[in-house]
């Protein structure tokens, strides 16, 4: 137990230690970050001008279904994993996950599965293009053969995050170190227990409804076949069933790690703690029952369509509560902004807008005007990517002392904050324009009249991406060359992971800390 | 022996890679199989054979850590959550395709043929003369194209038992067979909680008897289908939602009484478990009482109410 690290590349490949697997789940993230990146730069490129001018239409709908698969399934999914991986055994006073084997089993499977989807690209047919939410009959009867990996690549996808979330809940439910009651529990760790939750009760659905297109495809059933009696809109109720607790799960661990950095720069406890753990379980309670504000333009009865679109709109309430309670840490702080506390800060502003605009698409009779147009694409880009991505960002500037012992470079990091802020600004501000005036999503060419918004839109892309590398240069030479970082870090920092030294040794809390 | 307070993180293992490998080339195989690549069941072949191999060693690395007093209480705890949540897992797949049927019986078929406020003139255009049913027999496209139809309904279905042939109907013996095992398997855990061993191979013996007595059933069950009452995969809505169901849930069956099978074998051959030592035993015996309520659901919603 007190030995370090194997030599070689056999550590990483048969570790079972936490913070190696949450290393790796980190990096693993970044690079399909940065893939999924350069699709998004592929779209945007095209987009740039009206009519076709880079990539054929076919290869452009891979762009976007592939970008939004590898992004959601490969970038924010694992990055919240890896945060887990590292944070949680620190916080709570573990000395690793419950069941290490597995933990590095649920990491390994998944740059097989991004292969496998990647290769899709250079298979006969092209890679899967019925966008990211893989609806019926698109991905089914008029589907390329690639499909067929598509829907392996999620199960074992799947496979690997309900291994991952088992392992977290079981870490949370049965590690914590003797007095480290729930309620004592950073909010961090109380979001991921709840986030783990949600994971194993969706993805089995997931699961679920890549297995009945496999079946229609391939082996004759009619779940989504009318002339056998099924239905398309059964995919959608299927998917979405598993696809709204999924946007939780991308952020409820983001609100967590924003819980944990907005104290420490404000200088102030996390106001309104006991609230915060309700609100979280409040969403994802209210998660499973909202599920067709996706699909109000399908048909449903008026009944569906106001029960969905009130029960939505109820989601506004817990999510004020926390927006709230981060405002109210902030107030009377005494605030410094260094570049984790930048992206907090820009996160809570962003993230209000992106819940602003969800809320106006909650509204059925307004969607059928927004539905399936840019503004949808708006919405969902400030919740993830200021969101989502921000915090995974902030996360990282805030541990990376801790992880690797040294001191990033501020004014490197104050220049990719502010970098990202206008790029990704720049990109989705503009696309509420576009959609209310009416740019469907997912078109390579469009109307002249929405040149000017996709034109800016183009150009923040690029500044975007540019940040990103960035980001990528400036933790790299904080592991090679950065200033030796102290055990505390921060002037405010509170908590078990930071009463252990920096770099954190292999093995931490082999012997419980007793927590008062 | 390990106590309370010192957690036993294994070192390094090669197992978690090998099965991430196994599981690659397992499901990358069955992916070539079945779009028509000639190497695909090779892959898939090999990729089961790693994938087999690895978990052996995995679980006996697991009993040998065990025996050699490694599991603390705390880790054995991790343990009963891991294989909890796992069976919730599992609950939720089957939610999914519960909730399908639930979808297609109760909203689909009466939304194809013409019923609800929102329905325009689209049955009418589309499938003329479709009458929701379940059993679905007639498919809409049957309905809609007599003849040129591509999406057959079965001739016969599951759900016919009358009051006077109800000791001949087979899901009443599969759930007769079934609820039996869950009982017998729960004789057996009170055995092994008192050490009494012989009661324990004798019940969990019986028990898997059992097990394979209920597949062999549906096996027959399913040949008659296929045979006799022109019921197939493809014979529409009735058709898919009886077999992915019951399909699904015989797989699970087979798990469960390999699973059983083995703590049959480690018991007889090797006397593991004790009367404070038997959790393999007892996390396969939660899978087979999970097993057996799937069933009781499948056994009201698909055969008495089907
Ligand atoms: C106040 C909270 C929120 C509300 C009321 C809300 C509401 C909605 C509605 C009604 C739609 C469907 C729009 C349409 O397709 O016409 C939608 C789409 C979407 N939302 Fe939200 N949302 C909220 C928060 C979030 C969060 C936190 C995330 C993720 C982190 C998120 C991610 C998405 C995504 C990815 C889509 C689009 C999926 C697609 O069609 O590709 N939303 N939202
Ligand atoms: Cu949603």
């Amino acid at each position: 137990m007190a030995h370090g690290p194997a030599k070689g590349i056999t550590r990483w490949l048969y570790t079972t230690n936490h913070k190696d697997i949450g290393s790796m789940y980190l990096w693993f993230s970044f690079l399909m970050f940065l893939l999924g990146g350069v699709f998004a730069l592929v779209i945007r490129a095209e987009l740039f001008e009206p009519g076709l001018q880079i990539v054929e239409p076919e290869f452009f709908n891979q762009m976007t279904t592939m970008h939004g698969l590898v992004m959601v399934f490969g970038a924010v999914m694992p990055a919240f994993v890896g945060l887990a991986n590292w944070m949680v055994p620190m916080m709570i006073g573990a000395p690793d996950m419950a069941l290490p084997r597995m933990n590095n089993w649920s990491f390994w499977i998944l740059p097989f599965a991004f292969a496998m989807l990647a290769s899709t690209l250079f298979m006969e047919g092209g890679a899967p293009n019925f966008g990211w939410t893989f609806y019926a009959p698109l991905s089914t009867t008029y589907a390329p053969p690639s499909v067929t990996f598509f829907i392996f690549a999620v199960h074992i996808m799947g496979a690997s995050s309900i291994m991952g979330a088992i392992n977290i809940i079981a870490t949370i439910l049965n590690m914590r170190a003797p007095g480290m009651t729930l309620m004592k529990m950073p909010l961090f760790v109380w979001t991921w227990l709840i986030t783990a939750y949600l994971l194993i009760a969706v993805m089995p659905v997931l699961a679920g409804v890549v297995t009945m297109m496999l079946m229609d495809i391939h082996f004759g059933t009619s779940f989504f076949s009318a002339a056998g009696g099924g239905d398309p809109v059964l995919f959608q109720h299927v998917f979405w069933f598993f696809g709204h607790p999924e946007v939780y799960i991308m952020i409820l661990p983001a609100f967590g790690v924003v819980s944990a950095i907005i104290p420490t720069f404000a200088r102030k406890p996390l106001f309104g703690y006991a609230s915060m753990v309700y609100a979280t379980a409040s969403i994802a309670f209210l998660s499973f029952i909202v599920w067709a504000h996706h699909m109000f333009t399908v048909g449903m009865p008026i009944a569906g369509e106001l029960f969905f679109m009130y029960a939505t709109m109820l989601i506004a309430v817990p999510t004020g509560v926390k927006v709230f309670n981060w405002v109210t840490t902030m107030f009377k702080g005494s605030m410094t902004f260094e570049t984790p506390m930048l992206f907090s800060v820009a996160f809570v502003i962003l993230f209000t807008i992106g819940g602003f605009s969800g809320l106006m698409l909650a509204i059925a009779p307004a969607d059928f005007q927004y539905h399936d147009t840019y503004f949808v694409v708006a919405h969902f880009h400030y919740v993830l990517v200021p969101g989502a991505i921000f915090s995974i960002t902030a996360g990282v500037y805030y541990w990376l002392p801790k992880w690797c012992g040294n001191m990033y470079d501020e004014t490197m990091g104050k220049m990719h904050f502010w970098m990202a802020f206008i790029g990704l600004n720049l990109t989705f501000f503009p696309m509420h324009f576009a959609g209310l005036a009416g740019m469907p999503r997912r078109i390579p060419d469009y109307n002249m009249m929405f040149a000017d918004w996709n034109m800016i839109s183009s150009v923040g892309a690029f500044l975007f991406g540019a940040a990103q590398l960035l980001f990528l240069y400036n933790v790299i030479a904080t592991i090679v060359s950065g200033k030796k970082a102290t055990d505390r870090v921060w002037e405010g920092s509170h908590g078990l992971e930071w009463t252990v030294p920096s770099p954190a040794p292999y093995h931490t809390f082999s012997t419980p800390p007793e927590v008062k | 022996m390990a106590t309370e307070g010192t957690y036993y993180v294994p070192e390094q293992s090669k197992l978690p890679i090998f099965a991430s490998f196994g599981l690659f080339l397992t499901v990358f195989g069955a992916a070539n199989w079945i779009n028509g690549s000639d190497n695909g069941p090779m892959m898939f072949m090999a990729g089961g054979f790693v994938m087999a191999v690895v978990l052996w060693n995995w679980f006996s690395t697991v009993i040998d850590e065990n025996m050699n007093g490694l599991n603390s209480p705390q880790l054995k705890r991790s343990y009963v959550w891991g294989m909890g949540w796992f069976i919730f897992s599992e609950v939720m797949f089957f939610a999914a395709f519960f909730g399908a049927l639930y979808y297609i019986r109760n909203f689909s078929l009466p939304w194809l043929a013409g019923e609800g406020d929102h329905s325009s003139m689209t049955p009418e255009v589309l499938w003329p003369g479709f009458e929701a049913h379940w059993p679905l027999m007639t498919t809409p496209d049957m309905a809609a194209n007599g003849e040129a139809a591509k999406v057959l309904g079965p001739a016969q279905n599951m759900s016919g038992s009358t009051v006077e042939n109800v000791w001949s109907w087979l899901p009443l013996w599969n759930t007769i067979v079934l609820m039996t095992s869950s009982v017998t398997v729960h004789f057996a855990h009170t055995a092994i909680k008192k050490d009494n061993r012989k009661g324990f191979n004798l019940w969990l013996g019986i028990t898997v008897l059992l097990g394979f007595i209920f597949l062999g059933l549906q096996a027959e069950e399913y040949i008659v289908a296929y045979n006799d009452m022109g019921l197939t995969l493809e014979s529409g809505a009735y058709g898919t939602t009886f077999f992915m169901l019951t399909g699904f849930h015989g797989a699970h069956v087979t798990m469960g009484t390999i699973m059983l099978l083995v703590m049959w074998l480690r018991s007889m051959l090797k006397g593991h478990f004790k009367s404070d030592d038997q959790f393999g035993f007892e996390a396969a015996s939660w899978y087979w009482h999970f097993v057996d309520v799937v069933w009781v659901g499948l056994f009201i919603f698909v055969y008495v109410f089907g």
